[in-house]
């Protein structure tokens, strides 16, 4: 039975590098701790040829220039392990979370699908670099195997650009079954524990190695050999089960993982963004890498939610001096205290505390989608629309899964909008005519003359095309005769005589004169039970046009009073 | 005989031929004529020879591949899609697809009755529409009325109070700039601003005026709605996949309407073309020029005397003499003449229309009209 093991060498400096892959061929050292007894937790091997190791403080770092310091963040490494579970589960459903950068998978029965272990491994490791991951791949016939063989076998530090380039070659061991011991033979005896242990765990793994070291126990090899009694009687039955993992005979089943849908990439600056363009490099990166996990999901997102934190007060200053977010528009938008940053800027009363707030934003879509870059562009619209209105020091962005569309256009069907063009081509519009000023139309169940709404309007290839009506049904409906709205009212003064109007001045020229005929009233009301209630008398008419004769509908409003021209039927 | 064929070159200002023998027809320039001999003499110019009077160019196989402009191939024509209504489709065959199409008149014409026909019939194709309305004048309750399918209708409301145009600094030169430099109107991307648009359920009449003071950058409104009409226009022709878009210019003066260049309307012609969709303008002036396959032009009918009392507006009654009873006859003394008043009965129930085939490119006939009654929603 195949089982595979994907392991992230260095699994914090990958994070960091999946969220900044600019800083591939860069020395990278990863940080953490309080200021200012900050100290340095992992370093790639760039940063390890420097001279620079984990444990020594972030200033000592700091002398190295070309060093590329990070701080440790829990997001970006919770959104890599996310990932490595989702190349692992778009693999196999049986999948075990051993650790934070490690996951074993049963392959049983999976060459049905993607082909030969030898494929499958391949395709597992192109998978991994696609989602931004160089990971070590081993497969054996038991999983701690595949576990150790990973963990010491691979080749570590394949380029992240050729394994993304798909060169993933030197990351993958394939061991056949039955020459486990050999092929682990030759691995130090660290290997049989996990990397980073902490508190009790790792005490008596230090004693351990200690002892094997103090026996001549370099490697597995050695260890497999030394006889089991013997080993039984002073380490006991840890003894044991360490013998038996470095012969490659270990069995055990796996304990699968049903790991959240959770879709979420996040990304701290160090520095402030104070412009949409880098804003936009950043959200491309994490929208690319949503995408991918999704697309390894086979899922796709009808829901994109991007919150970001801002920076504080001074953060804002030196924002909006560089030509920033708000800045743009010359309606200046509101910062956290709901003033405009040019009021903050002039007011020479002491500036309120502030902290980091959050801004939020919603993305829905129509249908599912996978595409980043119409996201990206959504995103960009949108958030020219709605600027942050302050500095941002970090991005996170989630994405709601949802099942891919599954339409079939018909042959004979006529052509509708791709719903990915079209919801860019509307939100470019939005940005045009308003936000509100564009959609479907929607009546609603009253009967006041204004009422509808707009709603999102949706081209979905498989609606049902309205039953068709016999011709001379359907050309009786349409050519009724259609009125024309003015927006506003035209207000109007009238005069009346018996009570029925017979003159109409009005702010439009053409809409005034002798009135020809009238026809009227019709009462309408409603709403009385609420504040904004309306009662109206309508009325058409007839006026002059030049040569020839316009038709109006004016309303008496008998509430607020005053007479308005509502429309022109034509 | 050998024939010769004699055209200038713009390029180089000379006469050149294509034949060996022939003399040259075409005297050369005073100035260069040393220099031009000069260069026959060392063969680099070969002397034009001009054709014997009378005589008659005979065929050059070198000629063969080139066509008359009499064969050329004749462009296919257009498919036509119904307009809704079978007495405009039997004037103009119906509205051709990839073509812009004109439909113009005054106010009270019936340009909106067509255009509703029209979407109405699209939607029931199973197309989607799309609607640019310049004015917001739509009434959504006609829209249903007419029978158009409104998941299928998106509808683009322009005016002001909108995203993109308080803005002084933006990207994006205005259409007002471009047409008073006498340029054309080209659209770039444009990055919107902040809006603060709410949409009330019943408009306050005076934010007419608001919203006129709050768009700093165009003096005319209709500038502005102009731009956002003619940028809305070419993001919806690009997107594609729209059986009908109709720009609804109708509530537009002339003047404002007649600003937009001929070279926008060009644009809008090419890039429908070889799509299957139907460009749709309604003005009240024809304002596209040649660019515009079809124009129809919209009149009210003529009198009618039959002035008999229609059915009541909510009664539902279909009464042919009601439809036909309200038809308002263009001459005051008629309505004067009435001895009965009109009543609450007395009401409007339809209107005659009709439509005059002005110009079409598809078709070339004279001029034919043709005229149709429409009815009102509350007629039944």
């Amino acid at each position: 039975m195949p089982f595979a093991c994907i392991y992230i060498p260095n699994f914090s400096i990958a994070a960091a590098l999946r969220a900044e892959p600019e800083l591939q061929a860069r020395p990278v050292a990863i940080f953490e701790g309080k200021h200012p007894l900050e100290k340095l937790f992992a370093v790639n091997e760039n940063a390890s040829r420097l001279g620079i190791t984990p444990g020594m403080t972030k200033a000592q770092a700091e002398l190295c220039s070309e060093l590329a310091l990070r701080p440790r963040s829990a997001l970006q490494e919770s959104s890599a392990h996310a990932a490595l579970l989702d190349c692992a589960q778009s693999f196999s459903p049986c999948v075990e979370d051993s650790a934070c950068d490690t996951v074993l998978l049963d392959l049983a029965g999976m060459e049905s699908l993607f082909g030969s272990l030898h494929k499958i491994s391949h395709a597992i490791s192109e998978r991994a670099a696609a989602l931004g991951l160089a990971a070590n791949f081993a497969m054996a016939s038991n999983p701690d195997a595949a576990l150790l063989a990973a963990r010491g076998l691979s080749g570590a530090d394949t380029p992240f650009d050729k394994l993304r380039a798909g060169f993933a070659r030197a990351g993958v061991t394939v061991i056949p079954s039955g020459k486990e011991a050999e092929s682990l033979g030759g691995l130090p005896v660290e290997v049989l524990f996990r990397d980073r242990l902490e508190g009790e765990e790792k005490q008596s793994a230090d004693c351990l190695l200690e002892t094997l070291a103090r026996w001549g126990i370099r490697n597995l090899r050695a260890l497999a050999t030394l006889p089991e009694v013997s080993l039984s009687e002073r380490l006991g039955q840890e003894g044991l089960r360490l013998q038996q993992l470095a012969r490659g005979t270990a069995s055990r089943t796996l304990v699968p993982v049903e790991a959240p849908l959770l879709f979420e990439e996040a990304i701290e600056l160090e520095h402030p963004i104070v412009l949409l363009e880098p804003l936009a490099f950043l959200l491309n990166r994490l929208l690319e890498q949503l995408c991918a996990r999704l697309a390894s999901r086979a899922l796709a997102t009808q829901e994109l939610r991007l919150s970001l934190e801002l920076s504080s007060l001074t953060g804002i200053e030196d924002g909006f001096e560089n030509l920033g977010i708000a800045s743009e528009s010359d309606e200046p938008s509101k910062n956290m205290w709901g003033q405009p940053p040019s009021a903050v800027r002039r007011s020479e009363a002491p500036l309120p505390h502030c902290r980091q707030t959050k801004f939020s934003r919603k993305l829905n879509l129509p249908l599912p989608m996978l595409d980043a870059k119409v996201f990206l562009k959504l995103l960009q619209l949108d958030l020219n629309a709605h600027p942050p209105g302050a500095p941002i020091m970090k991005i996170h962005l989630a994405a709601e899964p949802a099942r891919p569309r599954s339409a079939q256009g018909g042959l004979f069907l006529p052509p509708s909008p791709e719903p990915e063009k079209l919801e860019l081509t509307l939100a470019r519009i939005a940005g045009i005519v308003g936000e509100h000023k564009v959609g479907a139309v929607e009546l609603l169940d009253t009967h006041h003359p204004q009422g509808f709404r707009m709603r999102r309007f949706v081209a979905e290839v498989a609606r049902k095309v309205p039953q068709k009506k016999t011709p001379d049904a359907a050309e009786a409906q349409a050519t009724v005769t259609a009125l024309r709205r003015f927006r506003p009212p035209l207000r109007a003064n009238v005069t009346l005589e018996n009570g029925q109007p017979v003159h109409l001045v009005c702010r439009r020229k053409e809409v005034q004169g002798e009135v020809l005929w009238k026809a009227g009233p019709w009462r309408f009301s409603g709403d009385w039970w609420e504040r904004d209630a309306w009662s109206r008398d309508e009325w058409d008419l007839a006026l002059r046009s030049g040569e020839t004769v316009s038709f109006y509908r004016i309303v008496h409003d008998l509430l607020g009073g005053g007479w308005f021209v509502e429309g022109t039927y034509d | 005989m050998s024939s010769a064929v004699v055209t200038t070159s713009a390029a180089l200002g000379r006469p050149f031929l294509f034949d060996d023998n022939a003399e040259p027809e075409v005297s050369c320039h005073p100035e260069r004529s040393g220099k031009y001999a000069k260069r026959i003499a060392r063969g680099v110019v070969e002397p034009a020879l001009s054709l014997p009077k009378g005589s008659l160019p005979s065929p050059d196989p070198r000629l063969a591949s080139i066509l008359p402009a009499s064969q050329l191939e004749i462009r296919p024509a257009p498919e036509m899609a119904s307009s809704g209504i079978s007495d405009l489709d039997a004037l103009t065959g119906g509205l051709p697809r990839g073509c812009l199409t004109e439909i113009c008149g005054p106010a009270s014409s019936g340009r909106t009755t067509v255009l509703l026909a029209a979407l109405a019939a699209a939607t029931r194709r199973g197309e989607y529409c799309a609607l640019i309305d310049a004015s917001d004048a739509l009434d959504p309750h006609s829209v249903e009325a007419a029978g158009v399918d409104l998941d299928r209708l998106l509808w683009v409301r322009c005016g002001e109070g909108s995203a993109g145009q308080s803005k002084k600094s933006a990207g994006a030169p205005s259409l007002s700039r471009t047409l008073r430099r006498g340029g054309s109107f080209d659209f770039l991307p444009q990055s919107p601003s902040p809006l603060d648009f709410q949409q009330s359920k019943v408009e306050d009449p005076s934010c007419e005026e608001n919203a006129l003071e709050k768009s700093p950058r165009y003096t005319r409104p209709s500038e502005l709605r102009l731009e956002q009409v003619l940028r809305s226009t070419d993001l919806l022709l690009e997107s594609g996949g729209f059986g009908l878009i109709v720009l609804d210019l109708a509530d537009l003066p002339p003047q404002a309407a007649r600003r937009i260049p001929l070279t926008t309307w060009f644009r809008f012609r090419r890039a429908v073309e070889h799509k299957p969709t139907i460009l749709l303008a309604i003005e009240q002036q024809p304002i596209a020029g040649s660019c515009s396959s079809l124009l129809l032009q919209l009149a009210a009918a003529k009198r009618r005397k039959n002035a008999a009392h229609g059915a009541s507006r909510g009664s539902g009654v279909k009464n042919k003499q009601a439809l036909e009873g309200r038809k308002i006859d263009h001459e005051q003394s008629i309505l004067h003449d009435q001895t009965i008043p009109p009543t609450h009965t007395n009401l409007l129930s339809g209107m005659n229309i009709t439509a005059e085939l002005a110009r079409s490119r598809l078709d070339r006939k004279p001029a034919r009209s043709v005229a149709f009654a429409t009815k009102t929603a509350w007629a039944g």
